[in-house]
């Protein structure tokens, strides 16, 4: 018993996985020396504003700098006639497609870059901005994404206007980007032919913003005696950037050096490369000083990174028992004025296809049209991987309005069609393999948690009373951690990651990662990982990510990819380590390396537990002359992980709201989430993160929305339109979990952070929807502020006492 | 050119003196003269708080206050918090209860958890979150930061009682 006791005092010590290890990041936040990209102050830095768009389509007559260039401070305004010369008037998009760096003869949304102007400090370069007179000729604007494929249809891109492709297959018309489809379209259809029943339903995602506390950003600075570029940048994924820098300007990528600080939230909005960067960079090559450009909030809503914008249509056949027999979903989706939607080159519709959740569903076909209007350009994910949140809310709505017409309880048609335990791997209809779930187990436990039955009794109670009561519930599957290269590609580079790590002499370490953490706590909880695989204290081992001279390749970090693969490279560049620590151990030991067994943080001699070589002798001993003959100094390792699948967290929750029919605001009285990601690293972070994703998806449900005009006016771009959820209205969470491994993953861990995001927006929807079925309300659409639902109740006549 | 006026006011009692055009907001002059990087700017229209700083004893939101109107003030900021190298209970909070995350609400949050222990030591949640409305965070879904407020109010009480 004492060795166990011992053992066990060992493996605390090294506050490895599954510890609620307290953050490595925090000492600096708490104290106010956090450093984002706006407390960066270069000798001789100048300062950039963008001047923008006031109509959302227009031509370009004339721009005037004069009266900017001769205000006080301004050093230079920069138009795209001033970007040609090197080439930087048009760039790449992650979609495919190109994108006006700067407006060149016309402007496709409201607040599309026009011009920079390059001034002393910020006021100076504000005032320079207000100078820069633009003489517009405004054009008819497609604000409708259901008009933009009209015969008539004003033509936005005139760049691309006769070209029969940008990206993703043929286009048949102008405004048209491209067409994506998967699965069996006929077999499908003839299941539906044949069904017992079917539903459809029109479902929209509406247009939302990520909206990280701090806004997008960069300092560019050129250094011409070395031809050197450094960019202090607001990016979850720095390699990408300087990839995309390197192709864009002809630096040598070498000679490019990208790096992410700290950053002030992402979720999404941090992974494109924008024209303001860009901007900031030619400037800097221009003047030859280093140049400051940071977003504004407005700019940030309304230029920056946007997501969803889908207008989907949602079809499900089944048997008279609730059986679905068939799945046909579609999208119309709005792209904007250039198509930046970021995704897998060959997944121009990102993961939409994981839209069969949770369920096992024989026939399947899905379909996304996507077209060009005067909005600004993007498609970022929202804390999400790309399109799985919509393709989520479809299911999860679709499965709730088949239940309502067959009078199947919500919690019963979701068990009759779960992928039952033994099946997985499973793969779907449209050809994701499910590595590994337990549906039932999950949504057994928390009806049980919440008391279901009792739910629905209080609630049958209160609709006999008149009264609004609602239960939802979610039962989701995400697909995270883009992913195989054979299938995830951005601009041909493959979504890999990679590790670094190199234990010193005295046996502390440090790990670099080609993520990029903004919040999530990779330096606590890489080292987690890597501690209990090297049998090193965590607190001994430093991380690194974000400076791409520093950190090995990788994609960075969204789509709930930090675990699912830069975490699988910690744990396999720590293994190789390891392995190399047993040869020294063996040789230090004068035994063979199968006569070793590892425990906790060292070597033991099988059956003679006495002799033991722990890793910091093994890491001394490494840099010596004492290493077996022929080896190599240095315990070293690196690792580049491409995940052989994606993997699948997923979770059940229950949402309970109370509506007054009067008023039409909603309460969230309970929400319950149990998420399985699989092996837990930090209970604590975990439990953060799925806090944080349940509160940005109430902000959805309830209230985000991106409202445009007919002219293509924003109606909705600041803090006072724009709902963030304040500390008043959020709702209390209560967490649980299970754990189902990840079968192929190094540590069976899958990801969590958007988890609660994906599937908390239809469960509150779900709630909501739920408060009125027995009135015969099938849908509402987002987002459920108190003045639409107060609109429902009016159209049912219940909004009178 | 617009007159420059010099202003004088104490930060985090230093005394501090600033020459600046009467249009200069406090969070400019804190960040970019003063090098007091610690409040953010999230929003510049005082819906965020991430700016959020003490002035003569009120919670201001520093993106909306000129220069100028702080002549003689005194002023603290997130950096002010920590005393002779001990964290202020607030701060201590924070990190233990995971109130933050990415870490940019978080100066602006500590700095008006600090102003409402100081007016109620001892608040009920309801009272915090209420008091903390005015400042937003998109991380944490605000649990862990009423948990963090709830942690210092213990510890304050604990060092008023001597327990």
């Amino acid at each position: 018993m004492t060795a166990t006791t011992e053992t066990l005092e060992r493996e605390a010590k090294l506050q490895g996985m599954g510890v609620s290890r307290l953050r490595k990041e925090d000492a600096r936040f708490i104290r106010g020396k956090g450093t984002y990209v706006d407390d960066i102050k270069l000798p001789g830095m100048l300062f950039g504003a963008i001047v923008r768009s006031p109509y959302a389509h227009a031509r370009i007559k004339s721009i005037d700098k004069s009266k900017a260039l001769a205000v006080p401070g301004v050093v230079a305004v920069l138009v795209a006639d001033d970007l040609k010369p090197v080439k930087l008037d048009w760039m790449p998009t992650l979609g495919g497609d190109v994108q006006a760096v700067l407006a060149d003869k016309k402007v496709c949304f409201q607040l599309q870059e026009v011009a920079m102007v390059i001034a002393r400090d910020r006021y100076c370069a504000a005032d320079g901005a207000d100078a820069v007179e633009v003489e517009y000729e405004e054009l008819p604007a497609i604000v409708d994404p259901h008009k933009a494929m009209a015969p008539d249809a004003p033509i936005i891109r005139e760049d691309i206007a006769d070209k029969s492709e940008v990206g993703h297959g043929k286009r048949n018309h102008p405004n048209h980007i491209f067409t994506w489809e998967a699965g069996d379209k006929a077999g499908t259809d003839a299941a539906f032919a044949n069904a017992a029943v079917t539903v459809r339903e029109e479902i929209l995602n509406p247009r939302v913003h990520p909206c990280p506390l701090e806004t997008c950003g960069c300092v560019a600075s050129f250094d011409k005696v070395a031809g050197q570029l450094t960019v202090y940048i607001t990016s979850q994924a720095p390699h990408l950037v300087r990839t995309v820098v390197a192709m864009l300007s002809g630096i040598p990528e070498s000679k490019i050096r990208i790096v992410s600080g700290d950053i002030g939230g992402g979720f999404g909005n941090k992974v494109p490369v924008y024209p303001g960067y860009v901007i900031a960079i030619v400037a800097s090559i221009v003047t030859g000083v280093p140049i400051k450009w940071i977003e504004s909030r407005i700019d940030n809503i309304s230029t920056t990174g946007f997501a969803r914008d889908y207008h989907g249509v949602g079809e499900l056949a089944a048997d008279k028992d609730g059986r679905i027999r068939a799945l046909r979903f579609s999208a119309l989706a709005d792209h904007g004025a250039f198509n930046s939607h970021v995704s897998a080159t060959k997944l121009p519709a990102g993961l939409f296809s994981i839209c069969t959740g949770s369920y096992d569903i024989p026939k399947a076909y899905c379909r996304v049209d996507a077209v060009y209007t005067n909005k600004a350009p993007g498609g970022v994910a929202y804390r999400c991987s790309l399109r799985v949140t919509e393709a989520v809310y479809l299911i999860e709505r679709m499965i709730d309005v088949l239940a309502q017409k067959l009078g199947i309880d919500k919690a019963e048609i979701r068990a009759r069609n779960f992928i039952k335990a033994d099946k997985f791997p499973y793969t779907t209809s449209l050809g994701w393999t499910i590595d590994s779930g337990n549906y039932h187990g999950a949504l057994d436990k928390v009806l049980k948690a919440v008391d279901y039955a009792g739910l629905r009794k209080e609630q049958a109670e209160k609709r006999a009373k008149g009264e609004l009561m609602g239960i939802g519930i979610s039962t989701f599957t995400e697909i995270v951690g883009a992913g195989p290269t054979k299938v995830c590609d951005i601009l041909g580079i493959g979504l890999f990651d990679s590790c670094e790590i190199r234990v010193n002499p005295t046996g502390s370490a440090i790990a670099r990662l080609g993520t990029m953490s903004q919040g999530q706590g990779h330096a606590t909880t890489y080292a987690q990982i890597i501690a209990t695989e090297l049998g090193l204290p965590s607190e001994e081992i430093q991380i690194e990510e974000g400076d791409t001279d520093k950190a090995p390749y990788g994609a960075g970090t969204w789509g709930s990819r930090s675990t699912p693969v830069g975490g699988a490279a910690a744990a396999l560049a720590a293994r190789k380590i390891r392995t190399k620590a047993q040869k020294i151990a063996a040789h230090l030991l004068e035994v063979g390396e199968g006569d070793l067994e590892w425990e906790v943080d060292r070597f033991k001699v099988k059956g003679n537990p006495s002799r033991v070589k722990t890793m910091k002798e093994i890491a001394m001993a490494a840099h010596t002359s004492n290493v077996p003959p022929g080896m190599e100094q240095g315990l070293d390792a690196s690792e580049y992980y491409d995940p052989p699948n994606l993997t699948y967290p997923f979770g059940a929750y229950v949402c309970v709201v109370d509506i007054d029919r009067l008023t039409g605001e909603t309460k969230v009285r309970r929400f319950y989430a149990l998420d399985d990601c699989g092996t837990r690293i930090n209970p604590m972070i975990i439990e953060g993160q799925i806090h944080g994703g349940l509160t940005e998806a109430f902000a959805v449900a309830f209230g985000q929305a991106i409202p445009f005009d007919e002219n293509g006016n924003h109606l909705g771009n600041s803090f006072m339109d724009y709902f963030m959820p304040t500390a008043v209205e959020t709702p209390h969470w209560e967490t649980d979990h299970t754990v189902t491994p990840s079968p192929h993953h190094p540590i069976g861990a899958k990801g969590v952070a958007e988890s609660p995001h994906v599937g908390g927006i239809p469960c509150f929807s779900n709630a909501v929807v739920d408060a009125f079925a027995h009135l015969g309300v099938t849908h509402m659409d987002m987002p459920h502020t108190a003045y639409r639902v107060w609109q429902q109740c009016k159209a049912l006549k219940i909004d009178a006492r | 050119m617009i007159k420059k006026q010099t202003v004088s006011f104490k930060l985090n009692g230093t005394e501090v003196d600033v020459v600046v055009e009467p249009r200069e907001l406090l969070i400019h002059t804190l960040r970019e003269r003063l090098q007091h990087t610690g409040p953010h700017i999230g929003c510049e229209t005082s819906h965020c708080g991430a700016c959020t700083v003490d002035l003569d004893g009120m919670s201001v939101k520093s993106c909306t206050v000129l220069t100028v109107q702080c002549q003689d003030a005194a002023i603290l900021t997130v950096e002010g918090l920590e005393q002779g190298g001990t964290l202020h209970a607030v701060q201590e909070g924070f990190t233990r209860e995971h109130g933050l995350q990415c870490g940019f609400c978080t100066p602006g949050m500590i700095t008006r958890a600090y102003r409402l222990l100081k007016e109620n030591p001892s608040p009920s949640e309801e009272e915090i979150r209420y008091w903390m409305a005015g400042n937003l965070c998109r991380c944490t879904g605000y649990q862990n930061i009423v948990k963090a407020v709830q942690y210092a109010a213990n510890k304050l009480s604990m060092a008023r009682t001597g327990t």
